[in-house]
């Protein structure tokens, strides 16, 4: 069984960021990048899945710039078999990434693909969904459990009030939340060695222009600095003032 | 002529829909999936379905390529079953998405949230129809007294998904997202009985809601549905408190809109200082329940 999993290359998720003066892009000067955390889970949950079952082989892509081949060597390095790089530096939104994966689907054929369920650097928890309707494939996003039993996939995943278990037909798409696992540290070796490991280049395979663009981006309003109190007495008659408590 | 369909999973939704039903400046209609959409929406027409319970995405968003491809804006509330379901609309019509939006520029520019609201961004969409979810902090609105037409709908529904289980937690609280009160609770709480007893305790005290840090969540302290932030819920309420809770970026991304912040911590450099607008510098375990007390 092929798992295909996604892995985007995004700005350091601990890191503080702001934007460009002229608001045209982030600015990421002295910013590091990582593998998108989510993407983290989802291959982390495929090697898992490989670790119960042998037959399993690990395809991770990445689409975007030359430096993407960071984050698809970690992912080798974490398990991936072999990793294709769709370099481009063209924009892209959702719709172009959930476009260019479907023609890495035709060619490799995979059962199941997982993919975080956002990308923290946009926040938009859109490309699994678009592409699972672009492939008519049944999806499971927000997954904190995923178990194969034959031609199907049962995955209980989050919701707004609890949980919930689906069961889906193969092939399918899940997308990652924080509970399904915590990601494996890896150690050097491990980087050095995945050197070794297939990483093919591919060009884009379509010409799908993104639908949105981003016209400029800007610090939100700040909060008005407030004050601390001595006691829970003095918090109180505060939050009266504010009319906030009776 | 453009319009607008608010998808409304329940009543809530249906609440929540006003503010941007009228911010859109054009006619709308609600498509109610489950319980009954709630009195005075201003919403043209209201499509009910009755649903007991809403299937998964695939039976929706095949229900609803055919029914919404006239809309102008296709839009719901900012949440986990909106971006699950609309986003595999958007993807069904091969049409542009807007997740979380904060406000309305123009016909087809919106402003949203990025890098855990870090960032606002200024997003134009290309062509229509769009696929919009809104954070409902931006778009509040007292009913109206415009009466709608309502109309019994049925689909025919087709997908290949199936149920297995379901487990709604919820507990008699209010629903986080729509609490005037939050209280929140983070990885000092220790363990679910004393997070229960002291962030639950003052929650209920006050008529509010229970929230938790991603680190309470991760440590098995608090439920998953209840973790505030970039990666989880976002709220709004007019009373925000925070005890023990360090003040992270992701964290700070899901409780920014609310009215006023408190922050109970024993770290007086901890980063939540410097957004609460009241801060006190204590021991949680003495403050809560002193508070509870109290009030
Ligand atoms: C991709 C990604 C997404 C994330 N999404 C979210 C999200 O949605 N929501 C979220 O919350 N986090 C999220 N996080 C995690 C976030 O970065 C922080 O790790 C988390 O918010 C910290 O939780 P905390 O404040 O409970 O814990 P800590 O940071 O450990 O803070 C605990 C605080 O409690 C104080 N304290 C200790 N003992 C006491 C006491 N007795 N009385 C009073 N105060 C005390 C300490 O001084 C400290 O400030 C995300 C992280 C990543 C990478
Ligand atoms: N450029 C990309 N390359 C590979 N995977 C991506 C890319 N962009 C998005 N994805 C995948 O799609 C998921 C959701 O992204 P988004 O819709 O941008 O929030 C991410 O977690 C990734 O798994």
């Amino acid at each position: 069984m092929k798992i295909l999993v996604t892995v985007k290359r995004v700005v350091d998720p601990y890191a503080k960021v702001k934007p460009l003066a002229d608001g045209s892009g982030i600015d990421t000067t002295g910013v590091k990048f990582d593998i998108n955390p989510f993407d983290e889970i989802a291959v982390e949950e495929a090697v898992r899945q490989k670790e119960k079952n042998a037959d399993i082989e690990i395809v991770a892509v990445s689409i975007g710039p030359a430096e993407c081949e960071e984050q698809l060597r970690k992912a080798l390095a974490m398990g991936a078999d072999k990793a294709i790089h769709v370099e481009t530096n063209d924009p892209l939104d959702s719709s172009v990434v959930a476009a260019e994966l479907a023609e890495i689907v035709k060619q490799e054929e995979p059962r199941v693909i997982f993919m975080g369920k956002q990308a923290t650097d946009n926040d938009h928890n859109q490309a699994g969904q678009i592409l699972a309707a672009k492939l008519d494939w049944p999806q499971a996003t927000f997954a904190s459990n995923i178990e194969f039993d034959g031609d199907r996939v049962n995955v209980t995943r989050e919701t707004d009030t609890g949980e919930e278990t689906l069961s889906m037909p193969l092939p399918a798409i899940i997308t990652t939340d924080l509970r399904l696992n915590e990601p494996r540290y890896i150690a050097l070796p491990g980087i050095i060695k995945a050197r070794s490991k297939p990483l093919e280049k591919q060009e884009r395979k379509t010409d799908v222009q993104p639908k949105t663009t981003v016209l400029k981006l800007e610090l939100p309003p700040e909060r008005p600095a407030g004050r601390k109190v001595e006691s829970v007495d003095e918090l109180i008659s505060a939050l009266k003032d504010r009319g906030v408590i009776e | 002529m453009s319009r607008v369909l608010i998808v409304c999973f329940d009543r809530a939704d249906s609440l929540a829909a006003i503010g941007f039903g009228q911010a859109s400046g054009k006619p709308f209609d609600i498509l109610q999936l489950t319980q009954s959409a709630a009195e005075g929406t201003g919403a043209e027409k209201i499509y009910s379905l009755g649903l007991p319970t809403f299937p998964p995405a695939d039976y929706l968003a095949n229900a609803l390529s055919d029914f919404a491809k006239e809309y102008t804006w296709i839009a719901g509330v900012s949440n986990m079953r909106s971006k699950d379901v609309l986003a595999r609309l958007a993807g069904k019509l091969d049409c542009a998405m807007v997740t979380d939006v904060l406000s309305i520029e123009s016909e087809d520019t919106f402003t949203r949230p990025i890098v855990a609201g870090a960032i606002i961004a200024t997003v134009q969409v290309h062509a229509t129809p769009v696929v919009l979810t809104f954070r409902t902090s931006g778009f509040k609105a007292q009913p109206t007294d415009k009466a709608s037409e309502v109309i019994e709908h049925k689909f025919d529904w087709q997908g290949v998904t199936k149920r297995l289980s379901e487990n709604s937690r919820g507990g008699g609280r209010p629903d986080l997202a729509q609490a005037k009160v939050v209280v929140s609770g983070g990885r000092p709480l220790k363990d679910t009985e004393t997070f229960e007893k002291v962030i639950g305790g003052l929650a209920d005290k006050l008529g509010g809601a229970v929230g938790a840090t991603r680190a309470a969540v991760d440590s098995g302290i608090a439920a998953n549905e209840l973790q505030v932030g970039q990666t989880g819920k976002i709220v709004a309420p007019d009373l925000y408190i925070a005890a023990g809770i360090s003040g992270s970026t992701q964290h700070m991304a899901g409780i920014k809109d609310s009215k006023v912040i408190v922050a109970i911590n024993t770290d007086p450099d901890a980063p939540i200082f410097d957004v609460a607008d009241y801060g006190l510098v204590q021991d949680l375990f003495e403050a809560v329940p002193e508070l509870t007390d109290k009030l």
